[in-house]
């Protein structure tokens, strides 16, 4: 019993000392050698200020922007507690929230009578996404040329430009970073 | 079904069959000591000395299921104080606090039962230390554990006449060693250069582009080096809230992919090990397609109903279409870059195995796109499973079905050789029933009960399905949630700590009595009349268990909560 327990606390110590100190250290010390944007965040930074990281979406309200996901996070995309909405799709809290997110974006670009695509008007799993479909981006296009005095067209060709690549042919639908598409709308990249 | 999701499936598929081959050899090599050579062999019998281990000791199942209860309890109670104490402890740059009793203990059962549930929000809750030195080593040797438990069993079946299934302490080791941490170092490594975050840096602060927002705050910490063991381990305790869905815990579809063929792939190469070991790799192979065929059908059925999307949110002309420009569908609680496909593909495989990682919340599936994933969990996640647990829970199933097959044909059920008889029956059907015991019982206490009935975050039978889908991935060592359910209560604490601990260990203690009273039985030669267990006939007959036993035990159950909430959602729209 005593020579047991003896091996169980020593086997259980050396392996915490090997795979939770040694095997995480390592692969600390050799990622910010290789990958030092990588590990530490994938920061964006302007004029020596971080404005984000181009892998977590940022809250937009204004309509000189395009608009992310939404976020059930509190306050909107807090990246130090993510979370999603989790409500049922039988929920009425789910159904009351679509319908405020559709009539501020109609009332943001009241003579867009298109349907709106549904990525825009559900919360992330994350409440972090940095992404939105194209057809999502396309949506808000005219609206965001608009306020902007730009050519519709000249808005479209960046949201072409900045669409992802999908792994392989046919894997998946293109998707596109919003803070970096605004970013690039405001000139900062 | 999108074209999206073929593809991804068929590929998905073909390089998993592609790997099952080496990580079968690979585990086997190990746990038979053929890796450690040379200088790794001497540093391995170091490791012995000073551990106080006699690594050439054959144990009876006894003994191994002794060594593995006291090795389990020991890191329970090591993560139960480290939780207790973080604020004193080194590499808490955000000062989180000490954890509180209940949560602490709940988190200890979870990560030592090799589920990962988890009540607490990591980035708000756990210290870097805790999440690396606790957690994450938990997430390596719980895998471990089970990965050896399923090499005892097969040892049980394979080896005639002697009383010993294996070393206990040198299984652990060499499964540690030699196969989950150089593949871990490698998969972190390759996570990284995706984007996965791998640092002890403060939260970083950033002034967000649109002024009229506050100040945006970044959670960071050693994420790539856990979450690689974690996937590979099927764990499934993300290191962030929001797990696989957090950006930088699976930046992107390549990281996403490699995650979920971590998931399966040392559960599928259990397969081929039992294939090296019984001398007949056909026996691997049949287990494996059973696994396959099952896991196919689910997938294709989740995705189906995730693609149709809500029907209650078509009136607020909202397009749910799927094109080449959207993915369409429900995708409340999903991510914009892993769409309808590669979440639906996430959840079956995540609940299939018993990883409960999630890249999508399950909570706000649709009814039947969420009952895919909670009925997994139910069958006792045999489709590839566990690493390990999936295979020894799969070779209960088996026992169970020949015993069955034996019935019909009015001859004495045998397997590979080896007569099956009262005992190992009398330890299967504990097996087979006490996860339902855990899951219905607990279900039931909580519904009846006051403290239960304040979980739910949904109204209606929705409400219902979290409390059962919690009970369920307790007791099967899941760990994905419907996150809705408040669970962070002394209540559920408790209640969930101990299904969790007893669906771990009183599955695997009378798994080892199985491998025991096997191993000390003599072999049998195949005859006529012996049933053959490699070929399509009995893949059909082990479906067919694994369905029957599932399906008659969880059905009225699901009525309740699934079933109802779909009757009634499309009765309202």
């Amino acid at each position: 019993m005593f020579s047991e327990l003896r091996q169980a606390v020593s086997v259980f110590l050396a392996l915490t000392v090997i795979t939770g100190l040694a095997y995480p250290l390592l692969v600390t010390g050799v990622a910010q050698m290789v990958f030092p944007r990588q590990a530490n965040g994938s920061l964006i930074e302007c004029d020596g200020v971080v404005v984000g990281s181009s892998l977590i979406g940022q809250t937009f309200s204004d309509p000189k922007y395009f608009w992310g996901r939404p976020s059930a996070t509190s306050p909107s995309c807090n990246a130090a507690a993510s979370s999603g909405s989790n409500f049922g799709p039988s929920n009425p809290a789910l159904h009351d929230a679509v319908k405020q997110r559709c009539e501020a974006l109609r009332a943001a670009d009241p003579d867009n009578k298109a349907p709106i695509p549904v990525d825009l008007v559900t919360a992330s799993s994350s409440g972090l996404d940095p992404q939105i479909s194209i057809a999502g981006a396309m949506y808000q296009a005219g609206r965001v040329a608009r306020v902007r005095g730009l050519e519709l067209a000249k808005v479209e060709a960046m949201i072409t430009g900045r669409a992802s690549k999908p792994l392989a042919p046919g894997l998946s639908e293109p998707t596109i970073n919003v803070l970096e598409l605004n970013l690039a709308l405001d000139g900062k990249i | 079904m999108s074209s999206a999701f073929a593809v991804q499936l068929i590929l998905y598929m073909a390089v998993l069959a592609g790997i099952t081959p080496l990580m079968g050899k690979w585990m086997l090599a190990a746990v038979d000591g053929h890796c450690g050579r040379g200088p790794l062999g001497k540093a391995e019998r170091l490791f012995y000395r000073v551990c106080g281990v006699n690594p050439d000791e054959e144990m009876t199942w006894q003994r191994y299921a002794f060594g593995m209860m006291l090795f389990s309890g020991v890191g329970a109670l090591v993560t139960y104080f480290m939780q207790r104490t973080q604020l004193w402890l080194p590499l808490n740059p955000q000062h989180m606090a000490n954890v509180t009793p209940d949560s602490s203990f709940n988190t200890a059962v979870s990560f030592t039962t090799n589920t990962n549930w988890q009540g607490y929000v990591g980035e708000a809750t756990m210290s870097y230390f805790t999440q690396m030195a606790g957690l994450a080593v938990h997430n390596f040797v719980s895998a471990a554990a089970g990965i050896a438990v399923a090499f005892a069993l097969m040892r049980g079946i394979t080896r005639k006449s002697v009383n010993t299934i294996g070393n206990v302490w040198t299984d652990l080791t060499r499964l540690t060693m030699y196969v989950l941490l150089p593949i871990c170092f490698v998969f972190a490594l390759l996570l990284i250069s995706q984007g996965m975050i791998q640092n002890f840096n403060e939260y970083v602060k950033v002034t967000p582009l649109d002024p009229a927002q506050g100040e945006q705050s970044l959670a960071m910490g050693p994420v790539a080096s856990q979450i690689a063991i974690k996937m590979l381990g099927t764990n499934g305790g993300g290191f962030f809230n929001a797990n696989a869905a957090h950006p930088y815990e699976n930046p992107n579809m390549l990281s996403n992919a490699l995650q979920i063929l971590a998931i399966f792939s040392l559960g599928a190469g259990l397969c081929y090990s039992f294939g090296l070991m019984a001398s007949d790799k056909r026996q691997g192979w049949a287990i494996w397609s059973a696994m396959a065929i099952m896991f196919v059908v689910a997938a294709c059925f989740c995705v189906t109903f995730e693609q149709q999307g809500n029907p209650a949110l078509a009136q607020y002309g909202v397009d749910q279409t799927a094109s080449t420009l959207q993915p369409g569908g429900n995708m409340e609680g999903k991510e914009a870059r892993f769409g309808i496909a590669a979440s639906s593909l996430f959840a079956t495989i995540t609940t299939s195995a018993s990883c409960g990682a999630v890249n999508s919340m399950h909570a706000s599936y649709t009814p039947l796109g969420g009952l895919v994933p909670m009925w997994l969990m139910q069958l006792g996640e045999v489709v590839y499973g566990g690493v390990g647990s999936g295979m020894y829970g799969m070779l209960v199933f088996v026992v169970v079905a020949v015993f069955v097959a034996g019935l019909m044909v009015g001859r004495t059920p045998e397997y590979l050789g080896k007569k099956i008889e009262p005992y190992e029956m009398k330890m299967a059907a504990f097996v087979v029933l006490v996860t339902p015991l855990l899951v219905l019982l607990g279900t039931a206490i909580a519904v009846a009960g006051e403290a239960g009935q304040k979980g739910p975050l949904n109204p209606g039978p929705h409400g219902f399905s979290e409390i059962l889908y919690g009970f369920s991935s307790a007791a099967n060592n899941n760990g994905s949630a419907f996150a809705s359910l408040s669970a962070n209560t002394p209540f559920y604490n408790t209640a969930l700590g101990i299904a969790m601990w007893f669906g771990r260990f009183a599955i695997m203690v009378p798994v080892l009595a199985i491998a025991g009273s096997l191993a000390r039985k003599r072999g049998m030669a195949v005859t006529a009349g012996t049933l053959p267990t490699h070929g399509p006939l009995f893949v059909f007959l082990l479906i067919s268990t694994v369905l029957i036993v599932g399906a008659l035990t969880y059905l009225p159950a699901l009525a309740l909560g699934p079933i109802a909430e779909q009757l009634l959602l499309v009765a309202a729209h």
